[in-house]
């Protein structure tokens, strides 16, 4: 009988994600971004590389280059410089890409995220400036490349800027990745930099992906694994990835350095191109640009401008505002920090109104495709409906119609409850009278409830809702059928 | 530096220019010859000079992030070799992105 | 043969400004110049006959209506074929560009315009300014008007012919290694390469980018001052424009050379002249002398190197340069199976043998493995050849030397040999590598009757000292750029002399 000895494995993962900016303009032309329109009529002779045709860089670029450096606890580098990278596409308008090389605005950070094990740091190696290239559409059969008879350019997207972020291979598993995308998200969104959409390409994931035996220094092959379109994506394709490689090693299979795709029907990655036969890139300095040197006094406005970054956010809502840090998470996660402040500033509790804007509201913005921020009550309203229900004026039931209401748009909760009479009635007399002639009508079950059956009361508590329009205090009614029944 | 015909046709496949077995051997021997020239600069500086990309440091120079008028689809594609709907034209592509 | 095409561009403007001439004569003048001559020179590749008539008529129309004028308003002009000019064809003369026709206009068409300058014609180059003979060119060769058997320099061979010729008082060409001067020394004119970032780039066909620069020809040193001070000055779209002020070239242009310190270059005063240059060269810094001078002994060391750094840098920037042109988006294209094919297919066919050449080079020196040996060195000795410059200029206020090391060669000579053509530039290029002005001035002929030009460079931005000191010289040497001899074309108003 042989002895099967069991390796575990480590994985290491490095993660490369690009972030198209929401600048106005292109990074080296005044073309405007405008997403969605016909093609080749955002263009200019500099985007679309004709002769002669020369690039100068977009001030906020660098701006919100350094924005996203500094959040990300980098070095802003004192003086970086443009390289042409160099490789021949027909999306791409000089056969060049402008990038940077190895003098990049901003090096060295990191990001904390926090998973199942506790808190994790991820180092940032660098954040670039480069540009966005067209886009191709493969005509064919598939409308993918692969067995596409030609191929239709449009250079709109030619030339939107583009920040690179490199992490450092320090992820170790598909939830931390999930994580750190998802954090790193989030921070962009705060910034106001892009809009930051996986699914749309304005923010895109590219994983690094090896393993190791566990306790091995040396690193294994890597495999790098494109066309990720969302962090669910992200988290399967690295599970299915790292399993793969494996497979592989364990049946004494090499691993190949090269690219490959995620398949997101299919749920494998397959072969895109040999890293192996690399390109090589030629990089040189642009000698079209110059050196970008941005002064301390720019660096510290910009610092100075930061908003409150989504970890500043989790740690006040807890320490602050006193809400469980799942619930710090979510609210920060669903960028509803803003709301939530207005909420507690107009009288509200933090917690009540974390939990409306995290349940209800959000559930109505998800349930509609929207972004929870996006759901149209403010922080005021929110605070006012949170008030009527603590000064017992709404049931907590007729407060989720009353939210509804004042998301479509037909006023402000006071203004709803009088318009339509909802106030909740908590008069005993008047409950009363009601919880008597249900009792009356409803005697089999007021009899089940003296004979010991408590569950039975809670059909007479219907009722009773029922009767008044649902403005009956059901607390009050509870302890009025009690009292008439069980004495 | 001696090239070989290797040597050329890689540089040849980077650069994208097809050639003929004649031109090959032609820019074997022509490069051979320049490079072997040019590698004069090899005992011309040390490694302690600092290479110069630009002759007239300049840093900083940026645009406003202002919106300009871009060019009509049609002045865009006037120049194109082939265009259909709007677009740029080319025949399949094979290799997936460099 | 009109007169008026003898005239320098000041006194045509003098001319037309005083209402002696219209400015339809003027083009009407120098369009009948060019038909009489450009079947034997060829110096243009597109004669634009209607629009120079229809911009002079309405330069003329604008001075009656008594509305402001540029500062060259009529002066016709002869414009090198690399400088985009909205919806007429802009060649470089490859076939790679044949027939493409740019949707907007150069910086610096727009200021020759603003100047109400008359373009005449796009002229003829050595294809995307790979040369020093015009022989590169993918459509034609222009002739010597000096020796009509002979090359007129290159790549700028069809500007400088054409200004030699009568054809215009004036041409653009650019310069990236010596393509203005070389051509003006052997076309016996003025030509001048600016400090780079003095003319904006923007819309001009690159191929060396850390290198090239726009500059005017003129058959006087003071047709070309103005002329670079109607097109120099800061550009907002070309990121290497230099902003500062330009420079004020005619201010002390004729002060004369009294207390200037001229440095002669050891090293270009060396072996590898010809003797009918050299002792023109002897000559011209003896009167300098006499006209009050201090000629100075200065060395510029690493100026040998200037060649091999040359053509690792040109060639790497025009490598990456030339890669948009794939047959994708303009231009050529000859068809493939897959994309990758065509656009190898197109380049092939679309590009010359130099230019081939040059792409080969520069793909090499950039890629991996010898990019530290071959770029990042020669752009070392860049940085030597800088501080070279920076201490002669301690000791003297310009330098002066051959601009280059023959005068015109024969059609064919040296288009086999690519080294023996890039030394050539021997003398012209460290001025690019450093970014410095410099200036080719007539000073007489050889042996052979052919000209002859000497080089005054100066400092970064030292643009006033150059014009200062070749205007002072050729006041006193005066050139008469008539091209005579045996083989030469005839001069206007009468036979070849």
């Amino acid at each position: 009988m042989s002895t099967v000895t069991e390796t575990t494995y480590e994985a290491v993962i490095g993660l490369e994600v690009h972030v198209e900016l929401d600048t106005r303009t292109k990074m080296f032309c005044s073309c405007a971004i405008d997403f969605g329109g016909e093609p080749n009529t955002r263009t200019c002779p500099v985007c679309l590389g004709q002769p002669g045709s020369l690039p100068v860089v977009n001030r906020e670029a660098v701006a919100a280059a350094i924005k996203l450096g500094l959040a990300l606890g980098c070095r802003i580098a004192p003086t970086s410089e443009f390289h042409r990278k160099n490789y021949f596409y027909p999306d791409m308008p000089k056969d060049y890409q402008i990038s940077q090389y190895d003098v990049p605005i901003c090096l060295g950070g990191s990001l904390r995220v926090d998973t199942s094990e506790g808190e994790k740091v991820v180092g940032i190696t660098r954040v670039h400036m480069e540009e966005d290239t067209g886009k191709s559409l493969h005509v064919g059969t598939s409308g993918r490349i692969h067995g596409a008879d030609y191929s239709l350019v449009d250079y709109n997207r030619a030339g939107i800027p583009l920040l690179e972020i490199v992490s450092e291979p320090d992820v170790r598993s598909a939830e931390e990745a999930k994580a750190y995308l998802t954090e790193l998200r989030a921070i962009v969104l705060a910034l106001g930099i892009s809009d930051a959409k996986l699914e749309e390409g304005s923010m895109r994931c590219d994983a690094n992906i090896s393993i190791r035996p566990a306790g091995q220094a040396e690193y294994g092959t890597r495999v790098e694994v494109k066309n990720m379109n969302s962090v669910r994506s992200l988290g399967r394709a690295i599970e299915y990835e790292i399993a793969r490689q494996i497979d592989m090693v364990e049946a004494g299979e090499r691993i190949v350095q090269e690219t490959r795709h995620w398949n997101e029907d299919a749920g494998t990655t397959s072969t895109l191109r040999s890293k192996e036969e690399a390109t090589d890139y030629r990089y040189f300095p642009d000698p079209d640009l110059v050196a970008v040197a941005p002064d301390s006094a720019w660096i510290e406005q910009i610092r100075a401008g930061l908003p409150e970054l989504p970890a500043q956010a989790r740690t006040r809502l807890r320490d602050e505002l006193g809400l469980p840090a799942d619930r710090a998470g979510t609210v920060v996660g669903n960028r509803l920090v803003g709301r939530l402040d207005e909420a507690v500033a107009a009288g509200a509790s933090a917690p009540e109104a974390a939990n409306w804007l995290v349940n209800e509201i959000t559930g109505w913005a998800v349930e509609r495709g929207m972004e929870p921020a996006e759901a149209p009550v403010t922080g005021v309203q929110l605070a006012e409906l949170v008030a009527l229900v603590g000064d017992g004026t709404l049931s907590t039931k007729l407060a989720r119609e009353v939210l509804t209401d004042v998301l479509e748009g037909k006023g402000s909760p006071r203004g709803i409850v009088a318009e339509r009479g909802l106030e909740q009635i908590s008069d005993t007399g008047a409950l009363e009278a009601i919880v008597d002639q249900v009792i009356a009508e409803q005697a089999d079950a007021a009899q089940r409830v003296r004979d010991g059956n408590a569950k039975a009361i809670g059909a007479l508590v219907g009722a009773v809702m029922k009767a008044s329009q649902g403005k009956a205090n059901p607390a009050m009614v509870n302890e009025l059928l009690r009292a008439r029944l069980l004495g | 530096m001696a090239l070989s015909t290797d040597d050329v046709r890689h540089v040849a496949r980077l650069a994208r220019l097809a050639l003929s077995d004649e031109e090959v051997e032609a820019l074997r021997s022509q490069l051979s010859d320049i490079l072997a020239y040019a590698e004069q600069v090899g005992e011309a500086a040390g490694g302690d000079v600092p290479p110069t990309s630009h002759a007239y440091p300049l840093a900083n120079v940026f645009r406003a992030d202002e919106p300009h008028e871009s060019l009509s689809p049609e002045e865009a594609i006037s120049t194109a070799p082939e265009a259909e709907d709007g677009r740029f034209r080319v025949p399949k592509i094979v290799g997936g992105e460099a | 043969m009109s007169e008026l095409v003898t005239r320098t561009a000041a006194e045509l403007r003098d001319l037309l400004a005083a209402g002696e001439v219209s400015a339809r004569e003027v083009a009407q003048a120098h369009l009948d110049r060019i038909r009489a001559t450009d079947g034997r020179v060829k110096a243009f590749l597109k004669v634009l006959d209607e629009q120079a008539l229809a911009h002079a008529g309405d330069v003329d129309r604008r001075r009656a209506a008594g509305e402001p004028l540029g500062p060259l308003a009529g002066v016709p002009l002869a414009l090198k074929d690399i400088l985009a000019t909205k919806g007429i064809e802009t060649t470089c003369a490859t076939r790679i560009l044949e027939t493409y026709r740019p949707p907007y206009d150069a910086t610096v068409v727009k200021r020759l315009r603003q100047a109400d300058v008359v373009v005449l014609g796009k002229t003829n180059m050595d294809e995307f300014a790979m040369g020093s003979s015009t022989e590169n060119s993918a459509f034609s060769k222009t002739y010597n008007p000096w020796d009509l058997a002979r090359v007129p320099g290159g790549s700028s061979g069809g500007s400088s012919a054409a200004v030699a010729a009568f054809d215009a008082p004036l041409g653009i060409g650019t310069d990236t290694g010596g393509s203005i001067r070389q051509p003006a020394a052997f076309c016996g004119i003025v030509g001048v390469k600016p400090t780079y970032g003095l003319v904006s780039r923007f819309g001009l066909i690159a191929f060396a980018s850390s290198l090239d620069q726009v500059g005017p020809f003129a058959r006087s040193v003071t047709d070309a001052a103005l002329l670079l001070d109607a097109i120099a000055g800061h550009d907002p779209a070309d990121s290497t424009s230099i902003p500062e002020a330009k420079p004020d070239f005619l201010a002390g242009i004729d002060k004369g050379v009294q207390g200037l310190r001229v440095g002669v270059v050891r090293e270009f005063m060396a072996e590898g002249m010809e003797p009918g240059v050299r002792a023109r060269v002897d000559e011209a810094v003896a009167r300098l002398e006499k006209l009050g001078a201090t000629v100075v002994d200065v060395s510029l060391p690493h100026a040998s190197y200037g060649v091999a750094a040359y053509y690792l840098i040109a060639p790497s920037e025009a490598s990456s340069n030339l890669s948009r042109y794939d047959g994708v988006r303009y231009g050529l294209r000859v068809p493939g199976e897959t994309a990758e094919e065509m656009m190898a297919n197109t380049r092939a066919a679309g590009f010359g043998p130099e230019v081939k050449r040059r792409i080969m080079i520069g793909t090499y020196a950039l890629s991996a493995g010898y990019y530290d040996a071959y770029y990042a060195q020669a752009q070392r000795v860049r940085t030597l050849i800088i501080r070279d410059f920076a201490e002669a200029y301690a000791q003297c206020d310009v330098l002066v030397g051959p601009t280059t090391p023959s005068t015109a060669f024969t059609v064919g000579e040296k288009v086999d040999d690519p080294l023996a053509m890039y030394l050539n530039d021997v003398y012209t290029i460290p001025s690019n590598l450093a970014g410095a002005p410099a200036l080719s001035l007539p000073i007489g002929l050889d042996e052979h009757h052919l000209p002859v030009g000497l080089q005054v460079m100066a400092p970064v931005l030292g643009e006033p000292a150059m014009f200062r000191v070749a205007r002072a010289l050729e006041a006193d040497l005066a050139f008469d750029p008539t091209p005579r001899g045996a083989n030469a074309l005839e001069t206007p108003g009468g036979a070849a002399a």
